[in-house]
């Protein structure tokens, strides 16, 4: 063959060679939900390894609540999963509630209910849609759940003041009260969630290329993801009946009536399925709850807002967030921060098992197997 | 039949395509700027000083108590006690800020200053169209401070309740300062 | 509800020579933990995993504290002699807290739906002797939260299948989480 000047021409090749190949996604990737790194090895398409690497948004939150006056914490714990900010100022707050033993008023509890089964219902509304896009549908069923969730977000800022950084909750109840005409607002956007999911479901759910792509794929044990602290739909798409929900009944979740759908096996599909009915057991819950909630204090009387030292002791506050199990560990010193702050991330914790889902998978699977866990790397990374 | 579940499919980004024409809930887009929607009540964005009267500083309600910085969370507020005193609106005589800096580039929008301020001088504002030609990140006293004006016409619930509430301390002073009995002449 | 008095007495009927110690905690939460001893750990894991009245086989969380060496003052009575007479005197003297690390595991049961447990390893000290066993090989759960410690406080898990940095780059020299940290740009940004 006839080469170009000043470069060898390269030896024949008597049969075709086999090789790995070694491909880092990410961190620029439009596709991974963040900065975030895999090294997939390659043998043609198929998977042989994958090693997640991290840390690129690491901002050592658990070092500056160590600094921090505990009301300091959070507007910090906004930026943790940066998505879904009520639910989790709502685990550092219970957490910090068990460290001191304060009492949240009913009307309190009502709100702070209302407010994260919105979360959960965007939350996984948005999780459809940029697994949609990941599958290649390019954008439409995200812009339909975008859409609903943009109805939401207009009822957190005339409530908190911002659309996604809320910093709402507060040690023994919540910052301010609901505004007039927040409820009824609430329950319109809530009544027309139900015609939403029912067109999303018709568009999406017997498409066969979401069908051929997802069924099959990424197939979680029940029994491995266990060991592996898989919580939240992931674990419940599995087959494994715990929602920490039903299970701890924090707040005043033995209230209502809800069921908690699980999966058959495990795969992508079931993982997407059980996000759309986990939508429709919300909406139950946040009928029953905008119909029930009661009037009155908002705060528990002796909750202080500055200098709140807890006494010497710990506690592990957890709650059934959007993506699985959030939970805040604190040890308190008696002084005004806190000595240990620990986040308990189900994002990164969930990222346990994605090479044993991978492997044996071509690498476009990876992509939307990554997707189905739903991570995000505020959490991830802290 | 092997694609039914695409066309079923097609029907709905049919019908959102056809109510895009007619159907204000399928046309959300709001063409901004030409169109913008009108801020909330409660939106939050920067933090701001709130002056009564027409002298920005003289009538900063300020006291340099320096609470907003002590629990700011991102430790973004510089704080300058002033050495002279000055009558509030109760007529009790505050300090002032000599210095008051609060560095945006830190600033996360919290809100917590303002609510823990005692004397209802920090307040938040909800303008979001802050680009700028220069590098011009820490903001001092005389560009934070606005006046109740202002203060009123971005939050008028809160305005009005903070008012109220100014002014019912200020009958319950007064109140108290003519009942009191007045001193013998000497 | 087991207490944790009651699954202390449980490990010790299985496992007669084990050092469980129960420590109390001071908050209305009221979650007190077992301290273990670093040499059976690992056994004593499998046990509260694999036994059928206890079946702990979620590990939710994995964390580590840094205790650094504390002089704490302390007022102590004393029988002192004095001229003949015994007097009870109260003296003010000056102790210094151990230094160690700790990893503390909170396990919950999801098939007897009951929990948190709380787990502490303790090290020997701060310096040169930082090493655990790692919990991985029983709870999977632990495997990015064990690097996360030994990433951000130093504590070397031996047993676990790939102890590299997981959040700070692989070549940083240090550990951020501990107290005595002193980051390389130590100048605050103030206005």
């Amino acid at each position: 063959m006839i080469a170009p000047p000043g470069i060898q021409a390269p030896a024949a090749v008597d049969s075709i060679s086999h090789d790995l190949l070694e491909v880092a996604m990410g961190p620029h990737h439009p596709s991974t939900h963040g900065v975030f790194r895999m090294n997939v090895v390659l043998d043609g398409e198929t998977v042989v390894k994958l090693t997640p690497v991290f840390g690129y948004l690491h901002r050592n939150h658990e070092k500056i609540a160590e600094k921090n006056s505990y009301l300091a914490s959070i507007p910090y714990t906004d930026r943790l999963d940066y998505i879904c900010s009520m639910t989790n100022n709502w685990a550092y707050v219970l957490s910090v509630e068990k460290l001191t033993g304060l009492a949240v008023p009913e009307r309190a509890e009502y709100i702070r209910v209302i407010v994260a089964e919105l979360t959960r219902l965007f939350n996984h509304a948005c999780l459809a849609g940029f697994l949609l896009q990941d599958m290649g549908a390019l954008g439409t069923p995200m812009m339909y759940a975008f859409r609903e969730r943009e109805k939401i977000l207009d009822l957190f800022e005339s409530l908190t003041g911002s659309r996604m950084m809320c910093n709402y909750m507060r040690f023994g109840g919540c910052r301010c009260d609901l505004t007039a005409g927040w409820l009824e607002q609430a329950a319109t956007v809530v009544a027309g969630f139900d015609s939403f999911l029912d067109h999303f479901e018709a568009l999406l759910n017997g498409n066969e290329i979401l069908c051929a792509r997802s069924q099959g794929v990424g197939v979680l044990p029940a029994g491995l993801a266990v060991n592996a602290g898989v919580t939240g739909p992931g674990l419940r798409a599995s087959g494994v009946n715990y929602d920490i929900r039903k299970v701890d009944q924090y707040g005043i979740y033995n209230r209502f009536k809800f069921r908690v759908p699980l999966g058959r096996c495990g795969d992508v599909f079931d993982r997407y399925m059980m996000r759309i009915l986990e939508m429709r057991e919300s909406l139950k819950i946040l009928g029953q709850a905008l119909h029930d909630i009661p009037a009155g204090a908002i705060i528990d009387p002796k909750a202080k807002l500055r200098n709140l030292r807890p006494k010497p002791g710990e506690a592990y506050g957890r709650i059934e967030s959007p993506k699985g199990e959030l939970g805040f560990y604190l040890i308190s010193d008696g002084g005004s921060a806190p000595y240990r702050y620990r986040v308990r991330p189900p994002s990164l914790i969930n990222l346990t098992v994605l090479e044993d889902m991978c492997l044996g998978h071509a690498i476009a699977d990876v992509v939307i197997i990554l997707g189905s866990i739903d991570i995000v790397l505020g959490e991830v990374d802290r | 039949m092997l694609g039914l579940g695409i066309l079923r499919g097609l029907v709905e980004t049919w019908r959102n395509f056809q109510g895009s024409y007619y159907d204000p809930a399928r046309l959300t887009t709001v063409q901004y700027p030409e169109e913008k929607l009108p801020p909330q009540e409660n939106a939050r964005t920067f933090p701001f000083l709130v002056f009564d009267g027409n002298e920005p500083l003289a009538g900063l309600r300020c006291t340099a108590c320096s609470i907003c910085a002590v629990e700011c969370p991102a430790h973004c507020i510089h704080i300058v006690k002033d050495t002279l005193k000055k009558p509030d609106y109760l007529g009790k005589m505050q300090f002032h800020p000599k210095v008051f800096n609060i560095d945006m580039a830190v600033c996360m929008e919290c809100g917590i200053c303002a609510e823990v301020c005692p004397f209802d001088s920090i307040k938040m504002d909800h303008v979001f169209e802050l680009s700028g030609v220069d590098r011009k990140m820490i903001l001092e006293k005389t560009d934070l401070a606005k006046p109740n004006d202002y203060f009123h016409k971005i939050h008028p619930l809160e305005a009005a309740t903070v008012d109220a509430a100014r002014a019912a301390e200020q009958r319950k002073a007064q109140a108290k300062k003519a009942a009191a009995p007045v001193p013998a002449a000497v | 509800m087991q207490t944790p008095e009651q699954i202390k007495d449980r490990i010790l009927a299985a496992f007669p020579d084990a050092q469980v110690e129960v420590i109390p905690n001071g908050s209305p939460a009221s979650q007190p933990s077992l301290l273990l001893a670093p040499t059976q750990a690992r056994q004593i894991a499998k046990f509260l995993r694999d036994d059928p009245a206890l079946r702990f086989d979620y590990a939710s969380n994995a964390t580590g504290v840094d205790w650094p060496e504390k002089t704490v003052k302390e007022k102590v009575k004393r029988k002192k002699v004095v001229d003949g007479v015994e007097n009870e005197t109260e003296e003010l003297v000056e102790r210094k807290t151990p230094a160690f690390l700790e990893a503390v595991y909170h396990l919950y049961s999801m098939a007897l739906g009951r929990g948190p447990l709380v787990i502490r390893l303790r090290t020997a000290n701060r310096a040169d002797n930082a090493a655990l066993p790692s919990l991985t090989p029983i709870w999977r759960s632990c495997e990015f939260q064990e690097r996360e410690i030994f990433d951000l406080f130093g504590i070397f898990f031996q047993g676990h299948p790939d102890l590299r940095r997981i959040l700070m780059w692989d070549n940083f020299v240090d550990h951020p989480m501990r107290k005595d940290y002193v980051p390389a740009d130590a100048a605050e940004v103030l206005p």
